[in-house]
Formats: structure tokens, C-alpha cells, sequence
């Protein structure tokens, strides 16, 4: 079990930082607390995909030195796959910020409980 | 190569453009642009759909002359034309419908904005039809969920934005787990591609080498596209996010982009893991019993609740669960009533929440049941819209919603066994409580308002009565076309995969 851990220790950080950002996302009241639980756990992902894709002692596929054989570099896809979505996450991060702004505006607190609570309130 | 083949990336690419351009618009421009454009896509697709019925059999679109398994495909068949022509012509009759209320409920700065974002739906509906590539379904599915974020925080009170928060915040817990279910896939297999991967991965479960990360993807992507979609466990965001947005955002939220994750569910089982693989996974086991509970228990909460579009979008969840659950049979014939089931309500349920806005407003703008008893004489056109709507999910005979539980029932025969009784139950009970609080309503509207009630002024706009009307007659034509319609989805579910 120790020895899968240690030798797999790129994935066990990953699961690791998935957990905790999924228990931030779930746990915590605070919307900018969320948005960080959020973006730990998408960080996770990339790690894990990034780690997947890469091989010891390989470098990127841009033809350098003269090295044309394809055992010299990795698969580019992993890579390109993971900017795409940091991409993705810095937009997603920015939308959901900008609407914790307008919630705080309109209620003056961040907390999504009292959020709720004020929010029913207003109904009367 | 014809010119009509070139549909599914024209669409997605007019789409696209038109989101652009919306933008920039002036507020009129803009309504008529995004209803032109779903008009334009409507009658592309459809231009498809008869070429293919003619054609018999699917075919892949290269996108960029890159052979599989390399390059970016789209792939149609007559079920995604069919599909695509239903929902954009929902997208249209929405559009059309919500015009009027969408200039009151939306700021006069963001209009256009609204217009690209409906355009960029549309855009995103298209290429979860189309693909073939799991990344760009990934990505689409990123641009789904921001649009309806924005769709549903157009109309800014207080509920909307907590909903739009609530949405984000399940949406992209479901779209974190299908980066890491596509991740496990590119890792097991090494391709994106969908036909690719499921050569892989029958070879994979060939040798009987690992059996738990294929269960772990099916797992993943069955949780993520279910939170997406609002399946019973994950629906907490949809009351909220359906009920109070305007009601173009309402009507497209509930037919449109629910729907457009369900296909992409389904073409991930069938075409990229393999019906197989699943089946002998159990997870069908599980979709179908998540879909049983969603039937029951989402018409349960829309008893409970008090007001019209709350009760509407509960009942969303409801028929939701009806389609999961005929795709967890796992049989062709409960996928086939699952497709005709997702056609007709999407039909129906944008139709339901236009006329429930149109009722309310007969009721001096609210929408407790007290209020609108009488609003069916106030609106007589909303009240019949209201009516043919709830009696299609109610399943009355002739409408669309007789035909598909006669089909879920039919399928549940054929799959025999426990699972026939459980869903026969679940048929039964869900049928009964659906009865009961649409007929409810609908004779509500139909009785003596209550004392003292003085109705106020309210606008009854000549294209929400248009949109009204033809909804009215595709829901009737569905039920009365049910079996060609049975026999194309069957057609384009044999090419499907």
C-alpha cells in the first residue's frame, strides 16, 4: 500500500487536493472560500493530467537538436488538453466572482446561508 | 461530399457568429437576429434530417482533413438531425414567446448580451449533438454552462442570483468530474476520438485488465452530466434558477440545455464505451434507479409546492427522471421511448412555463394558486396553451404523453423481470401524482376567482400568442405522428452508435 503511494506520489497529491478543495467547495459558508475550494479542486485535475502525460527524460514535441525520432518527446495531447482547461477555470473563476460582487452588493454579506435567509426576506 | 452534409458545422459555426455578433447589436437586432438564427438552424437541420432519411445510414465530417485517430470529427445521423431540429425549433418558439417580458425583465444595456448568450446555447446545444470528439464536447458542455449561468441571471432579483451562484457552483462540481472521467479515458485508451476509444476499450475488457477504472468513467460520467441535467439527488439548483428567470431563459433552460447533456450521456454510452461494456458494469442499474426516485419523488415536491413555476420546474425534475430511467432499462426499446419522451417534453414543458408567465400576469403578477383561479377566462389563450401542455404530461390519450408512457410501458414488458415491475410502479404513481396537480391547476383556472379579487390591466403580446399556438399544434401533431416519429428515432438509434 506505502510502496503504491510513494511511487504513485504525483496521483496521491492529486487526490489529495481534490479532496480538499471538494470539503472547501461543500464545508465552508463564504463564496470567495467556495470559488478557492473550487479552483483547488480543478488544479488537482490538471496536476493529475498533467502527470499522466508527461514521461521521465522526454522532452516537449518542438524539434530541437535534430532529434526527429518520436521516442524523444512526449505526447503533446495531455498538455494541450490541460491548457484548455486552465482556460476554462480562469473563466469560470471570473464569472463567479463577479457574481459573489453583485450578491454582496445586493445583501452585504458573503455568507450563502444569510444569503438565503435575507433573500427570503425580501419576499416578505 | 454534398452541400447538405456540411449542416452540423454550418450550425455550429452560424451559431458561434451570430453570438458575436448579437453583441454588438442594437436590442432590436439582436431579438430578431437569435430568432432568425434558430429559424435558419431549424430549417438547416431539418434540410439534414431529409437527406439522411433518404441517405440510411450516419456518416463523419472531417474537420480539418486529419484521418481518425487523430484528427476532430462530427458525426450525424438521423437521430441527431432530428434532435437538432426539435429543440432549435423550441429555441425559436421560446425566443418568439419570451420577447416581450425578456425587454421588461432585462436591463435595456444587457439585451443584446442576453441574445448572444441564447445564440451561444444554441451554438453549444449543436456541437453536443454533432461531435464526435470528447474534448470538444467537454469544452461545449464549459460554454453551456456559463451561457445559462448568464441566461438565468439576466433577469436580476435577488432569487436569480442565488441560483446562478447555486447552478455554478454543481455545475462545475459535475464539469470537474468529467475532465477527470475524460482524463481516465485519454489515460486508458490514448484517444479523444469516440469510435477509437470504444475499439480500445472492448479490447481492454477483453483481457479483463481494469475492470474498476472503466466502472470509476462510467461512474464519472454518469454523476457529472446527471448533476448537469438535474438529476433527482442533484437538482437543488433548478427551482430556483427555472422559476424565477425570464421566462425565454425558463422555457430554454428546462428544453434546451438539460437535453442537450442527456444526448451527450447517451452517446457516451452508446457510441464511445459501448452499450455493452456498460450493461455488464451495472452502472445502468444505478442510472435506472436514480431515474425511478427522480419519477416519484420529483412529483412529490411539486405537490408540496405553492406556486405555479416552482410546481413546473419540479416536474421538470420528474420527467427528467422518466428519461433516465428508460435509458437505464438498457434495452433499444426504453432508449427509443427515452428519446421520443426527451422530444416531447422539451416541447411541452417550454410551452408550460411561457403560459404559466403569461397566466400570472392575468393575475396581477403573482403566482400563488389562489391568485390565478380564473386566470384560464382572463387569457383563454395561455389558460388552452396551459391545458394542452398538462394534459400531454399528464398522458392523455392522443397527446405526446400518452404515447411515450405507453412506449415506457411496452419497453418495460420487453425488459421483463424486477425491473419491469419497478418501473411499472414508478409509472403508475408518477402518472397519479402528475394528475393530480396539473388537473389541480388546470381547473383552477377554470373557477370563480376568488373574492374580492379586482384583475388589473395586463398585456397579452401578439407574439407570445403566435409562439402559444404553435407550440400548441407540435405537441398535438406529436401525439398524432408518434409512430413515424418512433420509427425515425429507432432508425437513427441503429446508426447511432
Amino acid at each position: 500500500m506505502l510502496q503504491t503511494i510513494l511511487s504513485h506520489l504525483d496521483v496521491t497529491v492529486a487526490v489529495l487536493l481534490f479532496g480538499i478543495g471538494f470539503t472547501t467547495l461543500l464545508l465552508h459558508g463564504n463564496l470567495i472560500k467556495k470559488i478557492i475550494g473550487l479552483n483547488i479542486m480543478d488544479t488537482a485535475v490538471y496536476l493529475f493530467l498533467t502527470s499522466q502525460g508527461y514521461i521521465a527524460g522526454r522532452s516537449a514535441p518542438i524539434l530541437r537538436d535534430g532529434v526527429v525520432s518520436a521516442a524523444g518527446y512526449v505526447n503533446p495531447v495531455p498538455s494541450g488538453l490541460v491548457l484548455t482547461g486552465i482556460v476554462v477555470s480562469v473563466s469560470v473563476t471570473a464569472v463567479m466572482l463577479a457574481l459573489a460582487i453583485r450578491l454582496y452588493r445586493r445583501y452585504h454579506t458573503l455568507d450563502i446561508d444569510r444569503i438565503t435567509l435575507r433573500m427570503k426576506g425580501e419576499d416578505g | 461530399m454534398r452541400l447538405v452534409q456540411n449542416v452540423p458545422f454550418f450550425s455550429i459555426m452560424l451559431c458561434m457568429v451570430a453570438g458575436v455578433g448579437s453583441a454588438m447589436l442594437p436590442r432590436r437586432g439582436a431579438q430578431w437576429l437569435t430568432a432568425g438564427l434558430s429559424a435558419v438552424i431549424c430549417a438547416l437541420n431539418a434540410w439534414l434530417l431529409w437527406f439522411l432519411l433518404g441517405y440510411g445510414k450516419s456518416y463523419t465530417y472531417l474537420m480539418g482533413h486529419f484521418p481518425s485517430p487523430w484528427g476532430n470529427e462530427l458525426r450525424a445521423g438521423t437521430l441527431e438531425a432530428l434532435t437538432a431540429t426539435v429543440l432549435s425549433a423550441v429555441m425559436l418558439l421560446s425566443v418568439l414567446g419570451g420577447m416581450r417580458k425578456a425587454e421588461e425583465h432585462v436591463d435595456l444595456q444587457k439585451h443584446a448580451l442576453f441574445y448572444g448568450m441564447l445564440d451561444l446555447v444554441l451554438a453549444a446545444l449543436m456541437a453536443l449533438i454533432y461531435t464526435n470528439d470528447l474534448f470538444t464536447a467537454y469544452v461545449f458542455v464549459e460554454i453551456m454552462t456559463l451561457a445559462s449561468c448568464a441566461i438565468i441571471m439576466a433577469r436580476q432579483v435577488g432569487h436569480t442570483m442565488v441560483a446562478a451562484m447555486r447552478y455554478m457552483m454543481m455545475s462545475l462540481l459535475g464539469s470537474g468530474l468529467l475532465l477527470i472521467a475524460i482524463s481516465l479515458v485519454y489515460n486508458l485508451t490514448g484517444h479523444l476520438l469516440m469510435e477509437p476509444i470504444r475499439d480500445s476499450l472492448a479490447a481492454l475488457v477483453k483481457t479483463g485488465a481494469y475492470r474498476l477504472p472503466i466502472s470509476v468513467i462510467i461512474g464519472l460520467f454518469f454523476v457529472g452530466l446527471g448533476i448537469k441535467s438535474a438529476l433527482f439527488p442533484f437538482h437543488t439548483w433548478l427551482p430556483d434558477a427555472y422559476g424565477y428567470a425570464t421566462p425565454t431563459a425558463s422555457a430554454v433552460l428546462s428544453s434546451v440545455v438539460s437535453k442537450g447533456y442527456i444526448f451527450l450521456l447517451l452517446k457516451i454510452f452508446y457510441r464511445m464505451i459501448g452499450i455493452e461494456v456498460v450493461r455488464a458494469d451495472h452502472a445502468l442499474a444505478l442510472l435506472f434507479f436514480f431515474g425511478l426516485t427522480a419519477m416519484v419523488l420529483g412529483s412529490v415536491t411539486a405537490i408540496r409546492s405553492h406556486d405555479l413555476r416552482r410546481m413546473i420546474a419540479f416536474s421538470s425534475v420528474a420527467q427528467i427522471g422518466y428519461i433516465y430511467a428508460g435509458i437505464g432499462l438498457g434495452i433499444t426499446a426504453g432508449v427509443i421511448a427515452a428519446m421520443y419522451h426527451l422530444i416531447m417534453h422539451s416541447l411541452g414543458k417550454s410551452m408550460l412555463f411561457l403560459s404559466a408567465w403569461g397566466l400570472s400576469d392575468a393575475s396581477g403578477d403573482s403566482k400563488r394558486f389562489a391568485d390565478l383561479r380564473g386566470a384560464g377566462y382572463r387569457y383563454p389563450k395561455a389558460g388552452a396553451a396551459f391545458t394542452v401542455g398538462a394534459l400531454g404530461m399528464v398522458g392523455m390519450p392522443v397527446l405526446g404523453g400518452f404515447c411515450s408512457k405507453l412506449y415506457f410501458a411496452g419497453a418495460a414488458f420487453q425488459a421483463g423481470g424486477a425491473s419491469m415491475w419497478f418501473l411499472l410502479c414508478a409509472l403508475v404513481v408518477s402518472t397519479l401524482l402528475n394528475a393530480f396537480y396539473f388537473m389541480h391547476t388546470v381547473t383552477g383556472l377554470y373557477r370563480r376567482p376568488r373574492d374580492g379579487f379586482e384583475p388589473k390591466p395586463f398585456s397579452r403580446p401578439r407574439l407570445t400568442t403566435v409562439a402559444l399556438w404553435a407550440f400548441a399544434g407540435l405537441n398535438l401533431l406529436l401525439g398524432f405522428f408518434s409512430q413515424p416519429l418512433m420509427q425515425a428515432i429507432g432508425d437513427g438509434l441503429a446508426m447511432f452508435s
